[in-house]
């Protein structure tokens, strides 16, 4: 190996590139298991350090105002944003973050192709494929991913549908894979413009008709999505840390996106082509009213009951009812009575977004249970306080092979021998589906914001003790 | 220059590894790994800034500072959630 500078820095920026990807791989797996996890972002965020440095080494000082200004002005508004939003509002950051990978995967691709037809060179039809296919998973990635984002961040409304909306989707799609394969054949500027209009078109297309309840399972998608375009991308660049690391997370994010879709018993193709949402029963086809209790007879009943089972949903983390809500535990565990938490694999917006918000607030682990273990239990329990959930303890689910929903798996709340249901008002949940659940005989709806009613149970609960009871 | 079947050993191992290293994550980190390989594909970054480095005409290098500003909003934003996220998972084991 020569040492003279022209082949030094290539070389160590290449060593660099490697020790980044391995650093990649690593914290990516310390960050699948929880005693691991903060070791493993610090690791891949050292990795990504050093992977920049290096660039700035091969790069050789070209365009180097335009570089370090386009850093910055990437790096100092996400950071600040990233540092100050609330734990609830992480999945559409996710999203959103995720749609700029994207993008850039996206820019790479067109400034390539841009840049072979200014210099006229004939780079290898491999080369040439990959710039498209992953110009065009990016640029889908991108306007896709900012659908999701305002969609969940309630900037838009939940669903968008038009008759023959699939078979317009698919011709764009077509057309769009057309105009592809006719510049990997011959580039040429405007077909280049065509191109990334109807990709980003297809991307906007594909996300609109998705209800929010599945948005979790197409950011993951998107995810996987931007990790191939960044691979892709990573080819024509010649760069193998951008193939490695884009690589392992399409492969990861596609795994990921599976475990999701599974735990809510809905298939990939299903979130994607069938229109979810709107049909389903309404509320005349349900037999019953809604009950509504108040504060002070819903505390009686807590201060009755020896087991309770919480469940929370998002609309717990939005009222930011949840330190509200464990305060109220505490009370009624020093009472002797036995708590636990019962947690949907979907509960929150993706799966495990509620123990962060539980852990946030305090709750210790041992009480949070999931799903299939703490279902059989709901039976033997007194009361079953319900803040914020709706689709996923909707028995509709389970009887009615009509209902959008039919066949998720849902939390047995209705076998619990009281439901105390916390809901600012009536209405349908996210899913915009009726939820029989209200309906039943065991179950009362408490009507208020969710930390006013877990700040009422709780004052109400001391009243009870200083009354000596009702 | 990595090239034909180099590359596809390449993109077929990574493929692997990445399926193998997650295939056992419990679902309360299903969040915070979805967001930290949202980071990791931050590296596009590196990609973004040889393609401007390399940039010699007015459009080529519009083109590669806003793929440089995005692969840096990936990035940073992608670290800083997820490390906040895993924060909270430290503050609740001391307990």
């Amino acid at each position: 190996m020569n040492l003279d500078m022209a082949t030094l820095l290539p070389n160590l920026a290449k060593a660099s590139y490697l020790i980044a990807a391995v650093l990649f791989i690593l914290g990516i797996k310390r960050m699948s298991s929880p005693v691991t996890a903060r070791k493993g972002i610090v690791q891949a965020g050292i990795g990504m350090v050093l992977a920049t440095l290096a660039t700035f080494a091969i790069t050789g000082g070209h365009n180097l105002g335009l570089i370090l200004g386009a850093i910055a002005l990437g790096v100092i508004p996400t950071w600040l944003w990233g540092k100050k939003v609330a734990m609830t509002d992480m999945p559409q950051m996710v999203a959103l973050f995720n749609g700029m990978g994207g993008g850039s995967a996206a820019a790479i691709g067109a400034g390539e192709m841009i840049k072979f037809v200014q210099t006229g060179a004939s780079p290898s039809k491999t080369t040439l494929v990959l710039a498209v296919v992953g110009a065009l998973i990016g640029a889908i990635s991108m306007s896709g991913s900012i659908i999701a984002w305002a969609k969940l961040d309630g900037r838009m409304d939940k669903r968008f549908t038009f008759p023959g909306q699939q078979y317009f989707n698919l011709l764009v799609f077509v057309a769009t894979l057309a105009i592809g394969a006719m510049l990997v054949m011959k580039l040429e500027v405007p077909l280049i413009v065509a191109f990334f209009v109807l990709a980003l078109l297809v991307g906007i297309l594909m996300t609109l008709p998705i209800g929010g309840a599945d948005m979790p399972v197409v950011i993951s998608l998107f995810n996987a999505f931007t990790g191939l375009a960044v691979a892709f991308e990573g080819y024509v660049m010649q760069i193998e840390a951008l193939i490695i690391a884009g690589m392992v997370v399409g492969a990861a994010g596609m795994l990921l996106t599976q475990l999701m879709a599974k735990a809510m018993n809905r298939p990939i193709s299903g979130v994607l082509f069938s229109n979810f949402g709107g049909g389903g029963q309404s509320a005349a086809d349900i037999q019953g009213s809604q009950k509504p209790i108040e504060a002070s007879d819903a505390a009686s009943l807590l201060y009755l009951a020896e087991k309770v089972i919480i469940v929370p949903g998002y609309g717990m983390a939005v009222a930011q009812a949840q330190h509200k809500i464990w305060e109220l535990c505490k009370q009624l565990r020093e009472r002797g009575k036995e708590i636990k938490f019962a947690i949907h694999p979907v509960a929150g917006r993706m799966p495990g977004h509620m123990n962060v918000l539980l852990a946030e607030a305090g709750v210790p682990y041992d009480l949070i249970v999931d799903m299939e273990e703490i279902n059989p239990e709901f039976a033997t329990c007194d009361v079953a306080i319900v803040i914020g959930a709706n689709d996923v303890v909707n028995p509709v689910a389970k009887t009615d092979k009509s209902s959008p929903i039919y066949g998720m798996p849902i939390l047995d709340v209705a076998n619990a021998r009281q439901v105390i249901v916390i809901k600012r008002g009536k209405g349908a949940g996210f899913a915009g589906i009726e939820n029989a659940l209200f309906y039943q005989d065991n179950c009362k709806m408490l009507y208020a914001d969710g930390q006013a009613a877990a700040a009422a149970l709780s004052t109400e609960l001391k009243a009870i003790d200083g009354g000596g009871g009702h | 220059m990595i090239d034909g079947f180099l590359a596809l050993y390449i993109f077929i191992l990574a493929a692997f590894t990445g399926h193998e290293i997650i295939s056992r994550v419990p679902v309360i980190l299903h969040t915070p790994l979805m967001s930290g390989s949202n980071f990791v594909h931050g590296i596009v970054l590196v990609g973004a800034m040889v393609a401007l480095a390399h940039a010699d005409s007015t459009l080529g290098k519009v083109i590669g500072f806003i793929g440089v500003a995005l692969g840096a909003g990936n990035a940073a934003g992608g670290y800083v959630v997820t490390e906040r996220m895993l924060d909270m998972f430290k503050s609740s084991k001391g307990k």
